[in-house]
């Protein structure tokens, strides 16, 4: 049987959610004061997410984003006090928001955000030395990725709109997508955000199962000219890729 | 378990790093977050671990919701377990206040009355968070905003019960103390007298924002500005009694530059060494 302090804390919340005060609060001022505690959920809640979507808040608006984000944990209070594990259906909460129908990419941004966070606090990995990378036989190079490392399909161009709302970027016309977003942490922290092709993404996902030979041969399944080094040097140079020992 | 040194600190931001970095003599210890510090790997940890190989270290949780009436999260206990064993904190502290319904976590300290039952299951739940990370923690007394006609036990009675049952240490948010005071009518000085202040083993210090309401004001413990005068009165008071102790300022809103928040260190540095001469004396 559910105690009395159970019975308090599942009023308290009701009062939260705005229903009625919980008992034992009373007097003129009561519902001043707890609204003290529905602002602090609210707000607090509220720039947790807008701390996660930065950029779906500078597309909709602060005041738009508070109400997004009432809207949202109404129906998707977080899971865990580890703030930075939240808003992972933000995404599906903003593809299936009527009013931001006409903005079919907002999702993909979300999407983006999301996966930058998980880039952000991924496990740590030592880069391979870039001279093994020149000197391997790539028939018998394997090669691993950072933990960071995602690779993200998205609906329409989410890249292009996620990149054009970056300090000092300038808007324009979203292209056509849909695009592939790389998503990685390179070695001064930063989460850079790339747009992919079909093959390089195929590369990618190859990569780690074989050969360094065997993933390009998987991109070229996917583009019969595909050029493994422009992805490779990126990869390289954002400290991406981490070692596995050579087949004997 | 070593303690932290009585000396001021400060809650650790990432945006100060770089000039904590080159600050000769920054201060004596820093306090962050626990659950900001979860995640696998990053900048979060490359920058603690850098902090820790310098300074005394506090590990601050606000996830536990040791007030709720469901048990403690098994999980997160031992997400802070692994935590306090990387960093082999100095401290660690959490509040008296629940901020978890269930299985939902509402990311804010809520209150509950203080009765012979909640006081019965905040020892068990203090006993259990001790046990699984294998260290004495330390109880931080809230800012209120609320009173329950069901509270049937003063707030510093309710600490020192928590304390005594369980042997966890106290920590003196001044602040809160000064906000609870105000809010409820209340001295703030015949509460300083009525805290137990030989279990205090930390203070935190930070800033309010001020209401009105027709009663008077309405003051809203919200970390975004400097530490106000009458809190640093109360705060020389605890100290001249006590004598010097770990002192945290906080200030997580409206992050202002390094040396501001330095100063306000150097201010409860002030403080820590006029008491510390006078004990020595």
């Amino acid at each position: 049987m559910p105690s009395e302090h159970a019975h308090f804390i599942t009023a308290f919340d009701v009062a939260l959610r705005g229903g009625p005060l919980p008992p034992g609060v009373t007097g003129p001022e009561a519902e001043r004061r707890f609204a003290v505690y529905r602002n602090n959920v609210a707000v607090g809640l509220s720039a947790a997410l807008a701390q996660r979507f930065p950029v779906i808040r500078r597309l909709v608006g602060a005041d738009y984003f508070a109400a997004l984000a009432a809207s949202f944990v109404a129906t998707d209070r977080p899971r865990s006090p580890v703030m930075a594990e939240w808003g992972a259906g933000f995404a599906a909460f903003l593809a299936g928001f009527p009013p931001l129908a006409a903005w079919p990419w907002m999702a993909d941004v979300a999407r983006i955000e999301h996966a930058r966070g998980l880039a952000f606090h991924a496990a740590d990995a030592v880069p391979v030395r870039p001279d093994r990378l020149t000197r391997a036989d790539p028939d018998l190079l394997r090669l691993g990725l950072h933990p960071s490392v995602i690779v993200l399909p998205l609906h329409h161009a989410g890249v292009a709109v996620w990149a054009m709302n970056q300090p000092g970027a300038t808007p324009g016309p979203v292209p056509a997508g849909p695009q592939i977003a790389l998503i990685l942490r390179d070695p001064s922290w930063g989460v850079p955000v790339t747009a992919i092709s079909p093959a390089d993404a195929a590369m990618i996902a190859a990569l780690t199962a074989g050969t360094l030979t065997q993933a390009a041969r998987a991109a070229r399944a996917v583009q019969a000219d595909h050029d493994p080094q422009p992805l490779l040097l990126h990869l390289m140079r954002s400290g991406s890729l981490t070692d596995q020992e050579t087949v004997p | 378990m070593s303690r932290l040194p009585a000396t001021p600190g400060v809650g650790f931001k990432p945006q100060h790093f770089a000039a904590i970095r080159q600050d000769a003599r920054p201060v004596g210890f820093f306090e962050v977050h626990a659950e900001n510090y979860l995640g696998a790997g990053g900048l979060p940890h490359a920058q603690l671990t850098a902090l820790r190989a310098d300074f005394p270290l506090s590990l601050h949780g606000v996830g536990l919701s040791i007030g709720s009436p469901h048990g403690l999260d098994r999980d997160h206990l031992a997400r802070l377990r692994a935590l306090c064993d990387r960093y082999q904190p100095d401290s660690f502290s959490e509040h008296l206040a629940w901020s978890s319904h269930g299985a939902e976590y509402l990311n804010d300290l809520l209150p509950l009355p203080y009765t012979p039952q909640t006081l019965a299951l905040i020892i068990d739940h203090v006993d259990q968070v001790q046990t699984a990370l294998a260290r004495p923690i330390l109880l931080e007394n809230p800012a209120t905003y609320l009173l329950f006609q069901q509270s049937e036990i003063p707030e510093t009675q309710f600490l020192q019960a928590i304390a005594q049952a369980t042997g966890c240490g106290l920590l003196l948010d001044v602040n809160n103390l000064y906000v609870s005071a105000v809010n409820h009518r209340r001295d703030p000085w015949a509460w300083l007298d009525a805290f137990p202040l030989d279990l205090v083993q930390e203070i935190h210090l930070g800033g309010h924002a001020t209401e009105d309401l027709p009663s008077g004001p309405l003051l809203i413990d919200d970390h975004g500005s400097a530490v106000a005068d009458p809190v640093w009165a109360l705060y020389a008071e605890a100290i001249a009694r006590q004598g010097p102790l770990a002192t945290l300022v906080e200030w997580d809103n409206d992050l202002p530059d390094w040396p501001i928040l330095a100063a306000e260190a150097a201010r409860a540095d002030a403080i820590l060494r006029h008491a510390g001469l006078a004990h020595a004396v």
